[in-house]
């Protein structure tokens, strides 16, 4: 089992989303994350698929989506190749005993302050999923009330876009 | 000019080619209607009893002609009796384009009367579909349904019309015809490939579906095993793709298929798939399926290839534009060994062949078909008969075998049938169950008001057999709420639909009836009694492999 990255090009239409989960669902994808956004042309939106799954069956996804007559177009990003992202917001109970510990690893991670009350202190990360992963961990020790992550957002390396493919 | 949404959207059918609809009128579809009214000289509207016999028409009428079937039905109810039809349609890649009422835009979101989200219902059953919410992008989201329904592997599409905007007024100018996407051949380093492992081939199997038959590509399959020396095979859904008389052909395989088809398949070192997907009831248990061959698969639908059996080349393609560029390539080989094996393995079905004496289910579909023309279409419903169809059935020509394969609709075939006669403009056949045929014989009212040439022939064992067998066979002969037990007379039936028929319990009768039914004036059913513990063999186990195939049985009462 191996992680992918796929970003879907898609008409900037109502329901479109519903229509590439849908698809998901019915077949049974095994979908980690998926992040939406709206993207330098209004007519277009971007959705960014990570997956866990086979080879054959990452190769069925993309052959899916493609039946998809509102998909444009599709890239599959590697990670040397691009650049993820994710945000992550977690509060966490600020408790006297352990308010070093929870500050200097926050400080260590790079995670800001947001938010700050005698009762919880609120942080704020934007890295790789894999670091996101690593500090929510660390924070596992301590008392986690609330957690939110976007899930992950790619873009490849170099001048060319992903409008510019014609894969079908 | 200037016209109402609903004018709009009967002259775009018109102006697509479509000359004959079916559906149901309703509340939120009056004004398209009124516009059929209008435009009756130009456009042909059949109404059916229900509006699933409706959708199982308008895809019978397009597997029969090829063109695009069009459905027409109303809100709420009447979009979701299209469902099981247009799902039908679906699984069988069957181009059609189903057209909804709905309540008025301002209304839609506050469960109004006969108010359903049908786009929403159908989103996994259809190729893709529309919410139409403004009578400007009315014709040419008609257009966009039409040619996405008949381009690359075609499909069902459905357009949801609210009421307000069928009355809005828009400007409308005549199109030409859409034309489906350029059909294109398998990229040539594939084909290369492809021709590779095919020359080196000692036992090749050209084994081919319902995409030959869309893709009209019934010579160069022909062409094909002629020039490597190769027996055919074919899903049921290929039935009728080529005649059943040639001398490569085999038949069906899988569960229910010829001995000698699935043998050959079984034992074949190279299996030539062509618009094929290897679904469970042509595979069996995948661990166990073909396990000596390299599969060699041509599908239009890159999706297919290695869904769900790796092939070693995958050529995502059109069939016919495909072969005509990888047939030159091939060597011409003979194999007489090979075709030595495939003769015997006939020889062995020969042998297991059902030749008992009396009204048997083989011996009353090699009745029908002394009476089948060249040109006529048989429908069937699913079950035992339709087995039975599949396996022993004639045919000349291609999309004259009408069945739901994917879906394995019963209920489909009456308005299959309607639909089939409409589009070859010739009588039709429905060979159906007393269970099947029970689903949707109200289109007999329909048949009857159209005076439409239907040869009805229900396989009546009062059980629901299939299903029977399986009891018998796996369920220790619980026979759970398969024995009909019913008391209706069909014949009666037909005449008080006003249409005509006869019972048979001997082939004789069943000849004589069957005279009269095609030469009748109309609808005519024949109650065909057989018994209730005819099985359908042979019989590849759920899950099963070759090795355990069932060709005779003895079943003490």
């Amino acid at each position: 089992m191996s992680r992918y990255t796929v970003a879907v090009l898609v008409n900037n239409h109502f329901g479109v989303l519903n229509r590439v989960t849908s698809m998901f669902r019915r077949r049974q994808f095994n979908i980690r994350a998926l992040t939406v956004s709206e993207t330098e042309t209004s007519a277009l939106s971007r959705i960014t698929v990570v997956f866990d799954g086979e080879e054959t069956a990452k190769q069925q996804l993309i052959n899916q989506l493609y039946k998809l007559p509102d998909v444009c177009s599709i890239k599959e990003l590697s990670d040397d190749d691009s650049v993820s992202c994710e945000l992550l917001l977690i509060k966490m109970k600020n408790d006297a005993k352990f308010r070093d510990d929870i500050c200097s690893a926050a400080d260590a991670f790079g995670a800001i302050t947001v938010d700050y009350s005698k009762d919880y202190i609120m942080f704020r990360l934007t890295d790789t999923t894999r670091r996101i992963d690593d500090f929510i961990n660390l924070m596992h020790d301590f008392t986690i009330l609330e957690i939110c992550r976007t899930g992950s957002v790619s873009l490849e390396r170099g001048s060319t876009t992903i409008r510019q493919i014609i894969n079908f | 000019m200037l016209l109402s949404g609903s004018d709009i959207l009967v002259k775009t059918l018109i102006e697509q080619g479509c000359d004959t609809v079916f559906g149901y009128p309703g509340g939120q579809i009056l004004n398209v209607y009124d516009s059929l009214y209008k435009y009756q000289n130009e456009i042909n509207h059949i109404l059916t009893a229900h509006e699933q016999g409706a959708a199982h028409a308008a895809d019978g009428y397009a597997r029969a002609t090829g063109k695009v079937g069009v459905v027409i039905s109303t809100s709420g109810p009447g979009a979701t009796n299209l469902v099981t039809g247009i799902a039908t349609a679906y699984l069988d890649s069957i181009p059609l384009v189903a057209i909804c009422g709905n309540v008025p835009t301002t209304q839609i979101g506050t469960d109004s009367f006969q108010e359903i989200d049908i786009t929403g219902v159908t989103l996994p059953i259809t190729k893709h579909n529309y919410f139409v919410s403004d009578a400007a992008d009315l014709a040419d989201t008609i257009r966009a349904a039409f040619k996405l329904a008949k381009s690359g592997r075609p499909g069902p599409v459905l357009i949801d019309v609210p009421k307000d905007v069928q009355i809005a007024k828009c400007e409308y100018e005549v199109m030409p015809p859409v034309e489906k996407d350029e059909p294109f051949a398998a990229k040539d380093v594939r084909i290369k490939e492809a021709v590779g492992i095919i020359n080196s081939a000692k036992r090749p199997f050209v084994y081919l579906g319902g995409g030959v038959i869309t893709a009209d590509a019934q010579d160069e399959v022909l062409a094909l095993a002629e020039k490597i020396d190769a027996p055919i095979g074919c899903s049921l859904m290929g039935i009728s793709a080529v005649p059943t008389d040639n001398p490569r052909f085999l038949g069906m395989q899988g569960m229910h298929g010829h001995y000698a088809s699935s043998m050959s398949m079984h034992n074949a070192d190279v299996i030539i798939s062509l618009g094929v997907r290897f679904n469970d009831r042509v595979t069996g248990n995948r661990a166990k399926f073909a396990t000596g061959a390299k599969i060699v698969h041509i599908d239009i639908d890159g999706s297919e290839l290695n869904k769900t059996v790796n092939s070693v080349c995958g050529l995502r393609g059109d069939v016919k534009l495909t072969l005509q560029k990888l047939i030159p390539l091939l060597k011409k080989d003979t194999k007489s060994d090979w075709m030595a094996k495939v003769d015997s393995f006939r020889e062995e079905e020969n042998n297991y062949l059902d030749n008992r004496e009396g009204l048997t289910p083989r011996r009353a579909i090699l009745t029908l078909n002394k009476h089948l023309g060249e040109n006529t279409a048989v429908c069937t419903d699913v079950g035992q008969h339709q087995m039975w169809s599949a396996q022993s059935l004639n045919f000349k020509t291609p999309r004259r075998f009408l069945s739901s394969g994917g879906l394995g609709t019963m209920g489909f075939g009456f308005g299959a049938a309607i639909g089939a006669a409409f589009g070859t403009k010739e009588r039709s056949v429905l060979v159906t169950g007393d269970g099947s045929f029970g689903m949707n014989l109200n289109e007999m009212a329909t048949a009857v008001r159209y005076n439409i040439p239907i040869v009805i022939l229900i396989m009546d064992n009062g059980v629901l057999g299939m299903v029977r067998q399986w009891q018998t066979l796996f369920y220790n002969k619980h026979y759970s709420n398969t024995v009909l037990g019913h008391k209706t007379d069909f014949t009666a039936l037909a005449k008080a639909f006003g249409a005509d028929g006869e019972s048979v319990t001997t082939p004789e009768e069943l000849d004589a009836a069957l005279d009269r039914a095609f030469n009748a004036d109309g609808t005519y059913l024949i109650d065909c009694m057989i018994d209730k513990d005819e099985f359908v063999l042979p019989m590849l186990p759920p899950g099963g492999s070759i090795d355990d195939i069932i060709t005779k049985l003895e079943v003490e009462p």
